[in-house]
């Protein structure tokens, strides 16, 4: 029963978070921020009235360059879990519908990729196509596919011959109908469940390239690339590493916690097992 | 169980050439010539020529990929661009640091996520348990190359317990290990808890304590020993993500792996060395796979009559 109390402090805190980021991300062309803007005097200050998150080591408020990097971090989530939910989800769908060749050829193209550990592939493949933040974009997606793709196909087989669907395809029903209308509606829960922690996996993925270098280029900011800057000037000025750094967490965290929160409400078996 | 090792090993074999293929394409991604991006632009015609007939990349696309896996067949791994040594000697050297710091993370992880895990089982619901779980999430939102400063700035530059970066001492071990093996430990502990959650359900372990065995010898001997079949497994699956993190980790701790050599090879533009780090982790990574499969339906015949 504690655990009725303790609910709402634990999802309206990860809501804030996530609304917060959202906004900044959405409205930080609209506000007056001079994220490039050097303060030769104040290079590598503590946090202060003007800046309250500190300066980096060129003079540049960090607090203003964290708002720019929500931006990026948001936009290449928001387009690579896109793309990926899109392809996928079609793979996934046409390999388990149409079943035969096609699907074992499609479960065999999902094995190789998934046989490249974690961002191994995407650090290779933006490495060689140049760093930059649409090839970034490009490279999260070659490997974001992947999991929507299975999730799909397993989802798809289990209701393929259900009634519904059978009752469609009695009457004459197209497959971009039935496969619309009929099918997607139904894996829809699981597969936004999944997208919820590829948005969470493709923040950090996104920072990490960054921090590599293979992400944003300067001047413009990212979370990655901020931590990255910060490690040279860890013992004079720690707020550097240490801004960015919580930001991710922060964000990562409330995400992950409100794809908990998803997977329980739309899992029936997990809510009747607790 | 023939059957089945058959069937595995066949799946096994034609994703090893899917990933080999992959990587032989991975130059083919490079924008525009790869011969300019490697000389640049001001490089003489002939010079071009000579090294595009050094990589082959003159022949068609068909007798490259050929090539590529024959090559790969007598670990000929082609020369690197900057050195000028064959890859193979480059990746050698390198294998044992990260060997080295893979193991230890794995040891690490461990150490922490198995009392944890359990705990937060057999206390389910308890303020172990929370810990545990907040530990798990936590463990997971916090990136590698904000977790390895983290522990530079507090063991190395606060305290002076360990060094920054490098592998000169056995000390320099320890914060890189951390990093990773923390990582990992925090999907561990939440595995472990979920699957002795499972066992515990069981049965056998009713009957065990209803003979009025001691509780600690029914989680130890009856109940863990079940619950770690699926642990193993999902063991060898994180290692996919402990060796991308360990690029990551390497590059914060200046670690002499094949993770650092990854990176500086990208940023070199040597891509015969970018290339064949990228296989030798990936085929790592499957072989390992492999073996926990055969592991697994090895110890438990239900997994081979399913197929």
């Amino acid at each position: 029963m504690s655990k009725e109390t303790f609910m709402p402090i634990r999802y309206s805190f990860p809501f804030l978070v996530i609304s917060v980021w959202f906004f900044v991300a959405l409205f930080a062309g609209l506000l007056p921020l001079h994220s490039d803007a050097m303060m030769l005097d104040k290079i590598l200050f503590p946090p202060e009235g003007q800046a309250w998150l500190g300066y980096d080591d060129l003079g540049r408020s960090i607090a203003e360059r964290l708002v720019l990097g929500a931006r990026t971090s948001f936009l290449v989530a928001i387009f690579v879990v896109s793309i990926s939910f899109i392809l996928g989800t079609t793979i996934g769908v046409m390999a388990a519908w149409f079943g035969g060749w096609w699907d074992k050829v499609t479960v065999l193209v999902i094995d190789i990729f998934i046989a490249f550990p974690g961002i191994l592939l995407a650090i290779a493949l933006s490495g060689l196509m140049g760093p930059g933040i649409m090839n970034a974009v490009v490279a999260l997606s070659v490997v974001g596919w992947v999991g929507f793709a299975r999730l799909a196909r397993a989802q798809t087989l289990t209701i393929k011959h259900r009634e519904h669907v059978l009752a469609a395809q009695a009457l004459g029903t197209g497959t971009v109908r039935i496969a619309v209308c009929h099918i997607l509606p139904v894996i829809m829960a699981p597969l936004i469940v999944e997208a919820t922690f590829a948005i969470s996996g493709t923040v950090i993925a996104e920072a990490s390239l960054s921090f590599l270098g293979l992400g944003v280029q300067p001047p413009d900011p990212s979370w990655g690339s901020m931590i990255r800057d910060g490690t040279r000037f860890m013992l004079v000025a720690p707020h550097m590493v240490l801004a960015p750094g919580m930001t991710i967490l922060l964000v990562v965290l409330s995400i992950n916690l409100l794809g908990d929160m998803l997977r329980d409400k739309m899992d029936v078996r997990s809510k009747a097992k607790n | 169980m023939l059957n089945y090792l058959g069937s595995r090993l066949f799946t096994a074999l034609l994703v090893v050439i899917g990933v080999m293929t992959i990587v032989f394409m991975l130059i083919h991604v490079v924008p525009g010539d790869p011969v300019e991006v490697m000389l640049g632009e001001s490089a003489r015609a002939a010079d071009r020529e000579a090294l595009r007939e050094t990589l082959g990349l003159n022949l068609p696309l068909s007798v490259q990929w050929i090539n590529y896996v024959n090559g790969l067949l007598h670990l000929d791994l082609g020369t690197s661009l900057h050195t000028k040594r064959p890859v193979v000697n480059i990746l050698s050297e390198r294998i044992p640091a990260t060997s080295l710091l893979a193991g230890t993370s794995i040891l690490i992880a461990l150490i922490i996520a198995l009392p944890l895990g359990v705990l937060a089982a057999v206390r389910k619901g308890s303020i172990w348990d929370r810990v545990a779980m907040t530990f798990s999430m936590l463990g997971v939102a916090i990136p590698n190359f904000w977790m390895g400063p983290l522990l530079i700035l507090v063991f190395s530059l606060w305290l002076g317990w360990f060094p920054v970066s490098g592998k000169d001492q056995f000390s320099s071990l320890v914060l890189p290990a951390v990093t990773l093996g923390t990582a990992l430990a925090a999907i561990l502990s939440r595995m472990i808890r979920a699957s002795l959650l499972e066992v515990l359900n069981e049965d056998y372990i009713r009957a065990a304590n209803a003979r009025g065995l001691l509780p600690s010898s029914v989680i130890w001997k009856h109940a863990l020993k079940n619950a770690a079949l699926p642990v193993v497994t999902i063991l060898g699956m994180q290692l996919g993500a402990l060796l991308a993190g360990a690029v990551i980790t390497e590059t914060v701790f200046s670690w002499p792996g094949i993770g650092q050599l990854t990176i500086e090879a990208i940023q070199k533009r040597d891509y015969p060395v970018v290339q064949s780090c990228v296989l030798l982790i990936s085929l790592c990574y499957v072989f390992v796979n492999l073996l926990t499969d055969l592991a697994y339906a090895y110890l438990d015949p239900r997994v081979s009559l399913n197929e």
